[in-house]
């Protein structure tokens, strides 16, 4: 039923049998529902802090020195490009991850999980290095309003992917229901590309500016 | 993990041991009655805060224990306790918790275990916010708001270490806030019985769940603003300081921007405002279609405006930056779209009128609370329509009309419409009726007396009396007359203040010698009150959960033998299961 069908039943009437329907039998699992509509509040988080920068970035520094502005953009060392890769590979592999738990070859698909989630804590200490990189080389957080950006939407991208690894964790941790796995293991899977997909967003934003 | 839809009931947790059953309770209606008790405990803060606060402003001088640091220090912390930690956790976090899975016929929430988490790191961040009160320097008193630069400059109180528990706390806030808001929204859409369609769902279901779609989407707002002030002041950025001159010397912050905290500050602001409406907007049809044994009016409209209100509070946010100084056709754009959210409003503010009309109304004290919302809603939503526009509001800021007018429409309406649902729905809780004679002296001193406290507000703000002022002095544009105003003010205060405890003894009078409240006192019609128990036990629906096959709101129905048909109560002519 769409949206707007659903919201202009007429409450007082009678539906049909349709709506006595087992809810099990026609419903997403609470799971996936839980987990598209986290989406949004990590959407939200993202786009608010893109805004900002934008906002920021073209701001002067002091009214009254009439300088320019104090944005000065970061450089993109190679290790920016080295860890973006490895997501990438990351989320091929949990996606390789996704197909298997459909097809139900439960065996090959703890691996590509394992895969998966090793390349994910390879790419957070892919940034922690990264982050050290910059700090030996005097791109301290205080030092620029551009410098800050970067921390913080790194490690709040990090963060939400450590998320990730933990529930993909705790997904393989459920030996005993295969099938809740296969699900769990899907909506990692799904979680890691929107990852991705914001990491490519924000690594775009960063180096565009 | 529990299953909360299947009939089946092996895969529950039924807790054994005490601490298991009421402490680390995964049950949502014990977790509701812990966010509640929580938020009221909180409340009762932010309520004391405010009572010195007008002892100050009637009685200036009288209490030299009130220092000008400690009257902002009052101003912000009960500010922000009453709106995020006392309205937005009660609503939600309490209502939501009792009421959805009961009112949708569902055993429990979908993830009873982040739920009863939800609950603990909420606990947790009020405890950080406690702990504002007793570091070196006090809680901030930069405003509810915390503008930057002066929430973190020398100079305001709690600059040092009141703003950073502030800060942490509500970041904590923010967290369990999304956990519970993940929860209600997804029980909502995923855990409905069977012929529970989404357009017969009862109104306070819809106002929580649109509502708690709003809260995931507004608070990461201030979620980022905060973490993002907490950087500038802890580790030295500049988002949000700019190069200025403090205390003589210039500070090494540089090119900051404090309005883009404000629109990040009210991004989630002004959407808060209606988090914490629309659930009252849905307590409240309940409420009145009940006592007046009628269906409500346009229910599909009042879906609908839910909808619509929900939309539209994200795209007026920057009518709270009238003075920052923002371009004209920016203010114009945000002006009308304000005043256009005027519309559903009004379409519900009619309904509720129109469910009365040649209604069978009942004046027992949930309804009066109910009506008394009529009354303060219309009140500040009026008033409400005067700060929107830019040209009226531009000498209206920062004055008491504006405190007049968000305590009427934030503060007062959504507490009524608590009390009257506490006292609608106390009865299924806790299986008690209340003491009505206290309960009529409590609502009647509430009522009128919210009325001499913000009415009064609105003619000094006219004057120009100026809001978070320690104290006014001798000022030559304000009259003897607002002094004695103020004076008037702080009696009411303090008596409805008073009239508090009645509220609160007799919700611990009844709850243990009340009169036994059958399962269905008021006869009712939707799900909440068809429990086989009451109080409703773990599960909710004993053996099997309920099938609806009809809508909450069948009330006075031609030709029944009640004048109220039960939601789960077949049609005769129904041929589903």
């Amino acid at each position: 039923m769409s949206l707007l069908r659903r919201l202009g039943e007429k409450s007082w009437e009678t539906p049909g049998a349709e709506a006595y329907r087992e809810p099990d039998s026609y419903r997403p699992a609470a799971a996936t529902v839980g987990v598209y509509v986290y989406f949004g509040v990590a959407t939200v988080i993202f786009t608010l802090i893109a805004a900002a920068y934008l906002a920021r970035m073209g701001l002067p520094a002091a009214m009254e020195h009439g300088a320019g502005a104090d944005w000065r953009a970061m450089p993109e060392p190679p290790l920016l490009w080295i860890n973006s890769g490895i997501l990438v590979l990351s989320s091929l592999a949990w996606e390789a991850a996704r197909r298997l738990a459909r097809r139900g070859e439960i065996g090959r698909m703890q691996a590509a999980t394992l895969a998966g989630g090793g390349l994910g804590l390879l790419f957070l200490a892919g940034q922690l290095l990264l982050w050290w990189h910059y700090q030996t080389a005097g791109y301290f957080l205080s030092a620029n309003p551009a410098n800050a950006f970067f921390y913080l939407l790194t490690a709040l991208h990090g963060l939400h992917l450590a998320g990730g690894i933990a529930a993909g964790v705790r997904a393989l941790g459920q030996p005993g229901d295969a099938g809740r796995a296969a699900r769990n293991v899907r909506l990692c899977a799904v979680y890691w590309h929107y990852l991705l997909l914001v990491w490519v967003l924000l690594a775009g934003l960063l180096v565009m500016t | 993990m529990a299953t909360t839809i299947a009939d089946d009931l092996t895969p529950m947790h039924h807790p054994r041991t005490w601490v298991g059953k009421y402490v680390w309770s995964q049950d949502h209606k014990v977790i509701a009655i812990q966010y509640s008790v929580t938020a009221i405990a909180i409340g009762l803060v932010a309520l004391v805060l405010s009572v010195l606060m007008r002892l100050q402003l009637g009685f200036p001088g009288v209490f030299p224990w009130i220092q000008p640091e400690n009257y902002l220090q009052y101003v912000s912390m009960h500010g922000m306790i009453m709106v995020v930690y006392l309205l937005t956790a009660l609503l939600l976090g309490g209502f939501g918790n009792y009421m959805i899975p009961l009112m949708i016929g569902a055993r429990d929430m979908v993830f009873p275990f982040v739920n009863m988490l939800s609950y603990w790191v909420y606990l947790l961040s009020v405890l950080v916010l406690v702990a504002g009160f007793f570091v070196p320097g006090g809680p901030t008193g930069a405003g509810w708001t915390l503008y930057p630069p002066q929430a973190i400059s020398e100079g305001t109180p709690g600059s040092q270490w009141g703003i950073v528990t502030m800060l942490v706390s509500l970041a904590i806030f923010i967290v369990a806030f999304t956990m519970g808001g993940l929860n209600y929204v997804t029980t909502v859409l995923q855990a409905r019985t069977r012929g529970m369609t989404l357009m017969r769902m009862p109104l306070t279901v819809w106002g929580i769940f649109i509502a708690s779609i709003m809260g995931l989407l507004a608070f990461p707002a201030l979620f980022v603003a905060a973490i993002m002030m907490l950087l500038d002041h802890v580790a030295g950025a500049s988002f949000f300081m700019p190069s200025m001159m403090s205390m003589g010397q210039a500070t090494d912050t540089l090119g900051g921007s404090p309005i883009l905290f404000q629109h990040l500050f009210w991004f989630f602001g002004h959407p808060e405002v209606y988090i914490v409406a629309l659930p009252a907007f849905g307590i409240v049809s309940d409420l009145i279609s009940v006592h007046a044994r009628k269906n409500i009016f346009g229910y599909r409209m009042m879906v609908w405006a839910i909808v619509i209100i929900g939309g539209l509070s994200f795209i007026v946010w920057a009518h709270h930056m009238y003075v920052s100084g923002m371009n004209p056709y920016f203010g114009f754009f945000f002006a009308t779209s304000t005043l256009i959210i005027a519309i559903p409003t009004a379409i519900k503010v009619y309904n509720w009128l129109l469910t009365l009309w040649r209604g069978d109304i009942h004046l027992r004290v949930p309804m009066l609370f109910a009506l008394a919302f009529l009354f303060t809603f219309i009140h500040g939503g009026l008033s409400g329509l005067f700060l929107g526009n830019v040209s009226v509001d531009v000498p209206l800021s920062d004055t008491f009309f504006v405190v007049g007018h968000f305590h009427m429409v934030m503060g007062v309406s959504p507490i009524l419409v608590i009390f009257g649902a506490i006292y609608h729905w106390y009865p299924k809780i806790a299986g008690r009726m209340w003491n009505q004679a206290l309960a009529q002296v409590h609502f009647w001193v509430t009522f009128l007396g919210v009325y001499a406290i913000y009415l009064p507000m609105h003619y000094l703000g006219v004057l120009g009396v100026p809001r978070r002022y320690y104290a006014l002095g001798e000022t030559s544009f304000i009259p003897e007359s607002a002094h004695l105003a103020n004076q008037a003010i702080s009696i009411a205060a303090i008596v409805v203040f008073a009239a508090q405890f009645l509220f609160f003894y007799n919700m611990i009078w009844s709850l243990f010698r009340g009169p036994k409240a059958g399962p269905n006192p008021w006869g009712a019609a939707s799900l909440e009150w068809q429990t086989p128990d009451t109080p409703p036990r773990h599960g909710n629906w004993g053996a099997k959960l309920p099938t609806v096959y009809r809508w909450a709101y069948d009330y006075s129905v031609p030709h029944a033998p009640r004048d109220f048909i039960p939601q789960d109560e077949p049609h005769p002519k129904d041929t589903a299961p």
